[in-house]
């Protein structure tokens, strides 16, 4: 069970949702806190919620503040990046390249690729962590090949 | 190591016989980010270095809890953008008034918000996600920072004999100046020079000197000095002559130096918008409102005979030439709200207090020092403190620094009004006592002010001899100590001579103005504080009189680090004539922004009229006058 859990997780990485950040919190996981990734996951998620609604807020203004847009997604890349969640960041990071083109289209577009990205990860997270839950002790990240 | 270990190391640590082999374990270390995955992130990777972390989320509880535990920290680590407050404006209040080591961080790694850190006096700058590679390594940032203001004191200490004893008139000086501006200069440069080397010698002892802390009188002092001469022909040892502390050494005088001219710097770019009516700019809403009770005290004082009219518009004057010598172009109302009376005695308390426990006031509170000399220090700090106490504004001796110095004082106190408006200290309750120098926070540059906090109540009592004038100092000078733990607090003795002392020693409560500090302070926030007060110290030193009422002690403005730390622990409850600190000497640079904008404010309302100011002294609470006003 462990070597399917040491899979799932290589999967994650090497599709590109998870990035280096994600092996820095397994780093952190210790017999203080062995649950600490799964833990700092779950903050992110509930906290994210806000922020993903403050930017649904501004999208729906008329017209556009994209000043306030950009510092709204600068935040929530900012949150997710601390998470390792790579391609939610790489959809951040695009949002926010239109936002200083101006482009409200371009914002409204990718956004819906940032939730889309934000929704995959959260429940190949939850999946993960559901196994680990069930396959014993959280083995010791390993860095992914 | 195991946490017993840890709090071991962390003891030894503090103690000071230098670094301990745990050491760095046991950092205290306070983060703070809005984002509360990244904060719990950054616990856990600071834990892992065995570092004792403080989490916070929001600027203000974080400026509240380093207000209310001088020393209690090592270093603090900060998110730039946050919602309640910009991160460099953080980093500026903390530097102000805490001088700890500020490390940035951000998603944004654009080079602009990166220099804008470095400008702002972060000691780093830390690109998310932080990795723990990255954490791990901030405790550099902490021994260079004390490492740096051991050695200064160090030096001070040994020049402070042969600048003590010179004495100058200060209009000598301003002639002198004026006329060999360039001399100055250039000679001002070569002392820098030879300052550094000696500051460089002394690697073996730098760790047990004692800071010269800047304490809300000795920034007064220095800002008085400051405004004698000219903020553009002010050199160090001129400075240095004019303040005549003993035991201050050219080297203390020239980093505190530095570091008011990039407050006032600061304060100008901020003015720029604001100053408009509101005294307090644009950047400040909460200063408006403050600064139009300031204007309404001012004006009752003026009423009441007490603050005659004329050194009004003469401090504003002062203030606002200072504010053209600044490249500030802050427009100083002529009409400034918010003259303090109360300033202008405490700050000629300031100047004798000063004189007096010069040699006291040596150590300061060595937070942070690890060495034993902390405990002697403030001992001496202790005694002279209490000496101090008992002198009940004698200042008028110098009655030209003292009208300088109340001029200056005029400045913090409108900031600090301001901010005890906001605290609702309402400190400003324009003291009876005669002669109080008003200050009038429209000085820009008055950046003494930031201590923010403020609270620069002006002790309105009736009761000159108060010593309510003692300013927090020990609040906001803290800086000088991070995270001295061993920091003795009866240290806090930042005594801010104004005959406070008396009063010190009675109740000195720890609210040196931080406390109200904090609560100004988050509110008014000025927005001179910006970045970091290094701008000319002398507007820095806010003393955060605050003329606790309650308490009965003055508090300073904080901002300036000045004597802060001695003031915190002791401010507190001590009577200040414990604490004492070293303000003068020890600090070392301190930072003591608060003070320089008191030195203004004083001068500016000394000038004038020297004879109106001598005589109040007492009861000063000077509550945290934002200096940042002040032009200087």
């Amino acid at each position: 069970m462990q070597r399917q859990l040491a899979n799932m997780k290589q999967s994650l990485f090497d599709q590109g949702y998870l990035d280096e950040q994600f092996i820095q919190l397994e780093e952190l996981q210790d017999d203080t806190n062995p649950n600490f990734v799964e833990e700092v996951v779950t903050l992110y998620y509930r906290d994210s919620v806000r922020l993903i609604q403050n930017i649904e807020h501004a999208l729906d203004k008329n017209p556009l503040d994209f000043a306030k847009l950009d510092s709204h997604m600068h935040q929530f890349k900012g949150s997710s990046s601390s998470i390792g969640a790579r391609k939610v960041k790489i959809e951040c990071t695009q949002f926010r390249e239109y936002c200083r083109a101006g482009n409200g289209e371009g914002c409204k577009r990718t956004f819906q690729q940032v939730k889309k990205e934000y929704a995959t990860l959260k429940k190949k997270l939850e999946a993960y962590f559901q196994f680990a839950r069930q396959a014993g002790p959280v083995e010791k990240a390993c860095r992914p090949k | 190591m195991d946490p017993m270990s840890i709090s071991t190391s962390s003891a030894s640590w503090k103690s000071g016989d230098g670094v301990s082999d745990q050491f760095p374990a046991g950092l205290r270390v306070l983060v703070v980010d809005d984002d509360p995955t990244c904060l719990r992130i950054l616990e856990k990777m600071l834990r892992n270095c065995l570092y004792e972390v403080t989490k916070c989320s929001r600027a203000e509880v974080a400026l509240k809890l380093l207000r209310d535990n001088k020393d209690g920290f090592d270093v603090v680590i900060s998110d730039v953008h946050m919602p309640d407050m910009d991160g460099f404006k953080l980093l500026e209040h903390i530097g102000l008034e805490m001088d700890l080591p500020v490390i940035m961080m951000s998603a944004d790694d654009s080079k602009n918000v990166v220099m804008k850190g470095v400008t702002h006096g972060a000691c780093d700058y830390l690109i998310k996600p932080v990795r723990m590679e990255a954490l791990k390594n901030i405790w550099q940032h902490v021994v260079r920072k004390k490492k740096h203001e051991w050695k200064d004191k160090d030096y001070e200490q040994s020049g402070s004999v042969e600048d003590g004893e010179r004495q100058q008139k200060p209009s000598e000086d301003v002639d002198y100046s004026s006329s060999a501006n360039e001399g100055n200069w250039k000679s001002s440069k070569k002392r820098k020079d030879e300052e550094d080397e000696g500051d460089e010698r002394d690697d073996t002892s730098t760790l047990k000197k004692p800071r010269v802390v800047w304490s809300v009188e000795l920034h007064q002092q220095f800002v008085t000095a400051v405004n004698q001469l000219g903020i553009d022909k002010a050199v160090p040892k001129k400075i240095l002559e004019l303040m005549n502390v003993p035991g201050l050494t050219r080297e203390n005088v020239a980093s505190h130096l530095q570091k008011y001219r990039l407050y006032l710097k600061r304060l100008s770019g901020q003015h720029h918008n604001g100053l408009g009516n509101s005294f307090m700019g644009p950047t400040d809403p909460t200063f408006g409102p403050m600064s139009s009770l300031n204007g309404l005290e001012l004006q009752a004082l003026t009423s009441t005979g007490q603050l005659p009219p004329q050194s009004l518009a003469t401090i504003q004057a002062a203030a606002l030439g200072r504010v053209a010598n600044n490249k500030s172009a802050v427009s100083v109302p002529l009409v400034d709200q918010r003259n303090i009376f109360s300033f202008e005695s405490p700050k000629i308390r300031f100047v004798e207090g000063q004189q007096q426990h010069n040699n006291n006031k040596q150590v300061n509170l060595l937070h942070g020092i690890p060495t034993n000399m902390d405990s002697k220090q403030l001992a001496a700090l202790h005694q002279s403190a209490q000496s101090f106490g008992n002198i009940n504004m004698p200042i008028h001796s110098q009655s030209t620094q003292s009208n300088s110095v109340m001029g200056q004082m005029v400045q913090p106190q409108s900031r600090a009004q301001i901010l005890n408006e906001i605290n609702g200290s309402h400190a400003l309750n324009i003291p009876s006592s005669v002669g109080q120098p008003v200050f009038s926070q429209a000085i820009p540059s008055a950046v003494l002010g930031r201590n923010g906090i403020d609270n620069v109540r002006v002790q309105t009592h009736a009761s000159v001899s108060q010593p309510s004038a003692l300013v927090d100092f020990s609040r906001s000078q803290r800086a000088e100590f991070p995270g001295n733990n061993t920091f003795s607090k009866g240290s806090g003795g930042f005594i801010p001579n104004y005959d406070v002392f008396s009063d010190l020693n009675q109740n000195r409560t720890d609210d040196w103005g931080l406390q109200s500090v904090g609560s100004a302070f988050d509110a008014p926030q000025h927005s001179n504080l910006q970045g970091r007060l290094d701008v000319a110290p002398s507007v820095l030193v806010q003393p955060g009189f605050s003329s606790d009422q309650r308490r009965g002690h003055v508090r300073t403005p904080s901002g300036n680090k000045v004597a802060f730390s001695a003031a915190d622990g002791l401010g507190n409850n001590t009577n200040l004539g414990q604490q004492i600190k070293a303000e003068d000497m020890g600090f070392q640079n301190g930072l003591f922004p608060d003070q320089f904008g008191q030195d203004d404010l004083m001068s500016a309302l000394l000038k004038p009229q020297q004879e109106g100011l001598v005589p109040v002294e007492s009861d000063f609470g000077f509550d945290g006058y934002h200096l940042d006003n002040l032009p200087v």
